[in-house]
């Protein structure tokens, strides 16, 4: 088991740059999420861990160890594919062996750690069977089981899931978390499906155009987004975000003024000396009144346990309101007011995007 | 609609298909009788004394079959020892094949190198050249080494292909980039991933191509013509086929019947990996 270390990490393909000067520390038995959007990275960032692509420049390092130069081979570590990669003409026990024949383990030692990792994934029942003769999940479970079986010192995993349906995801999701707690293995999880993210991960690294914007524990994530861009990618719907200014009033107090209407600045945001700021609130954050900014209701959408209304500002903006209430009597193209509770208010730079810092 | 309009279209439908089936399986079987005919003149003549090919018209049928004619073959035309000949420089020549082919298509499919292109499509215009074009050269060239009339000789100038080559790299290019990166970081290198993935994996491909390098080399005839000597140390069965015609001009059915004996092993080859050739011609059509 180890830690993982990007100081630095860049890599380009030719005048694509996929990473971009990467920083980030994954600690010794963490499991941390990479999630971004498509093309941000991720996978570019994962295979770098695994030797399977060069890094351009900067320091890669698992444990002490700058791995940079070193052979996937020569790093220990194991990789769950989005293929699966398992290969066709083996079968079950064949392709979790596989990895520990190279290794020269003695095969009753093989075959009882075969046994051991198959039984983990319920899948002691078909080691008799090729690859193709399994479902999507089984295969899915094989290759989890043949990374598991070397007791490597990294997993990497790539959308892992992605291939699975609904219910199978969200199962297989609390195997893969159940297992990783167990062995405390270092795993780089990379995901572009934010609910993953949010369940799964000790820490979450979002990354967007190569670079990280930010790495915290889901709940810090959610609750003091770094970014304009983290506020609106976590969370679905995401955050609500609103160009505002900011202003004095008469009496000298500070105000945000967004949508035509006026608000109190919030608490624990330092004022910006242009004015212009990026307004943040989670759908649940807003509700409905007798005052607030003035909004039409375009979509509403009954999930059953709660109701998403989205609505479209005076200035053509628009904003999702998340409904407790099941029975929401409201329909498109009512006119509503959409008050927002002031102490859920994130505040970030108009122009970097940069959460506003402490202060009044 | 009532019931009688719907089953006439449908059972119209079922007689139709099954005409056309009755129509394909009579075109195939004509096709089979056109190219078994000639196969079956040949045996029935090497079973037939040689006055009675001569009658006309010929009989179909051997009546008194003379199976001496077989054993008059083997032993009159040293048939033995140019069968064995053949089946060695068979050997070494698909052996060889495979062996090139196989390491040669694996490099064009998986590694990167310097000038990769152009050194395919080089590989690939060999196929264009007909091999009497260069049959001088490589007759001097053997000689010159020292290799007339010996398998060396026979064998060397077929040892890579340009087919084969470009056969193994379509078959391993069907195989996934992760299966490699998988293999690599279950620690198998290039040469462990070749031969535990990449050619299990290839097996319907290497298969056909080693039938295609036995049909060729089994059916050579111009180059062990002119690589061996009268010796017959190295001779293969095609010319001494040739040479028991010459020495049997009134014994057809002789020189028949060795000729029947010559075509044994390739029947019992096709026969054996028919299932494989066809996979591997039409592995990669369809994707
Ligand atoms: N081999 C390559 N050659 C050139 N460009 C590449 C290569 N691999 C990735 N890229 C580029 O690098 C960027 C990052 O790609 P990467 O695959 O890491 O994205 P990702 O975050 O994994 O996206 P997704 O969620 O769609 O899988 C993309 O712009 C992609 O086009
Ligand atoms: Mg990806």
């Amino acid at each position: 088991m180890a830690s993982v270390t990007f100081s630095g990490v860049t890599k380009r393909f030719d005048d694509v740059v996929a990473v971009n000067a990467l920083d980030l520390e994954v600690a010794d038995g963490e499991l941390l999420v990479l999630l971004g959007p498509s093309g941000c990275g991720k996978t570019t960032a994962l295979r770098m861990v695994a030797g399977l692509e060069e890094v351009t420049d900067g320091d890669l390092a698992i444990g002490d160890l700058r791995v940079n130069d070193l052979a996937p081979k020569d790093r220990d570590v194991a990789m769950v594919f989005q293929s699966y990669a398992l290969y066709p003409h083996m079968t079950v026990q064949r392709n979790i062996e596989f990895p520990l024949k190279r290794q020269g383990v003695a095969a009753a030692e093989r075959s009882s750690r075969v046994l051991e990792a198959a039984t983990t994934l319920g899948l002691d029942e078909l080691l008799e069977r090729k690859p193709g003769q399994l479902s999507g999940g089984q295969r899915q479970r094989v290759a989890l089981a043949r990374a598991i079986v070397r007791a490597p010192r990294v997993f990497l995993m790539d959308e892992p899931l992605s291939n699975l349906d609904a219910t199978l995801r969200v199962q297989t999701r609390s195997d893969i978390v159940a297992i990783q707690r167990r062995l405390g293995t270092t795993t780089i999880y990379v995901t572009h499906d934010q609910v993953e993210a949010m369940t799964m991960g000790h820490r979450i690294a979002v990354m967007r155009n190569g670079a990280l914007e930010q790495v915290a524990s889901p709940t810090d994530l959610y609750d003091r987004p770094a970014t304009a861009f983290v506020a609106s990618f976590l969370g679905s719907p995401g955050m609500n975000l609103l160009a505002a200014t900011g202003f004095t009033g008469h009496d000298g107090t500070p105000g945000l003024r967004a949508a035509g209407a006026e608000l109190p600045w919030p608490d624990g945001f330092s004022r910006q000396p242009s004015g212009d700021v990026t307004l943040g609130f989670r759908p649940e954050a807003a509700s409905l009144g007798s005052e607030g900014l003035d909004a039409r209701i375009i979509l509403v959408e009954r999930l059953g346990a709660e109701t998403h209304l989205i609505c479209s500002l005076a200035d053509g903006e628009r904003v999702v309101v998340r409904q407790r209430d099941r029975q929401s009597s409201h329909q498109i193209s009512d006119h509503v007011r959409i008050r927002i509770d002031t102490d859920q208010i994130h505040l970030f730079d108009a122009e970097s995007g940069l959460r506003l810092g402490e202060g009044t | 609609m009532p019931p009688t309009d719907l089953k006439t279209p449908a059972t119209t439908r079922k007689s139709h298909r099954r005409s056309r089936l009755i129509l394909r399986y009579v075109l195939l079987t004509l096709g089979a009788v056109i190219v078994l005919f000639p196969v079956y003149v040949a045996i029935v003549n090497s079973l037939l004394e040689p006055s009675q090919i001569a009658h006309q018209p010929p009989p179909l049928f051997p009546l008194h079959p003379q199976w001496n004619s077989y054993s008059r073959a083997w032993s009159q035309g040293s048939l033995g020892i140019y069968l064995r000949n053949s089946a060695i420089q068979t050997a070494l020549i698909v052996t060889g094949q495979v062996a090139t082919s196989v390491l040669a298509g694996f490099a064009f499919a998986f590694l990167a190198f310097p000038f990769k292109r152009t050194l395919f499509i080089t590989f690939l215009a060999t196929l264009m050249i007909p091999f009497e074009v260069t049959v001088t050269t490589n007759l001097s060239t053997i000689t010159s080494l020292g290799w007339f009339n010996s398998y060396a000789g026979l064998a060397v100038p077929f040892l890579a292909t340009g087919f084969g080559t470009f056969l193994m790299r379509q078959a391993f290019l069907q195989i996934p980039r992760d299966l490699r990166e998988a293999a690599e970081l279950d620690g198998y290198g290039r040469l462990a991933f070749l031969w535990r993935v990449a050619i299990p994996l290839a097996r319907p491909a290497i298969a056909a191509l080693a039938v295609f390098s036995f049909l060729s080399s089994w059916n050579q005839y111009l180059w062990p013509l002119l690589a061996t000597g009268n010796d017959n140390s190295v001779r293969t069965v095609q010319i001494g086929l040739k040479q028991l015609l010459n020495t049997q001009l009134d014994q057809i059915n002789v020189s028949l019947a060795g000729t029947v004996i010559a075509v044994v092993p390739l029947i019992v080859l096709l026969v054996i990996f028919q299932k494989q050739l066809v996979r591997g011609l039409t592995a990669g059509a369809v994707k």
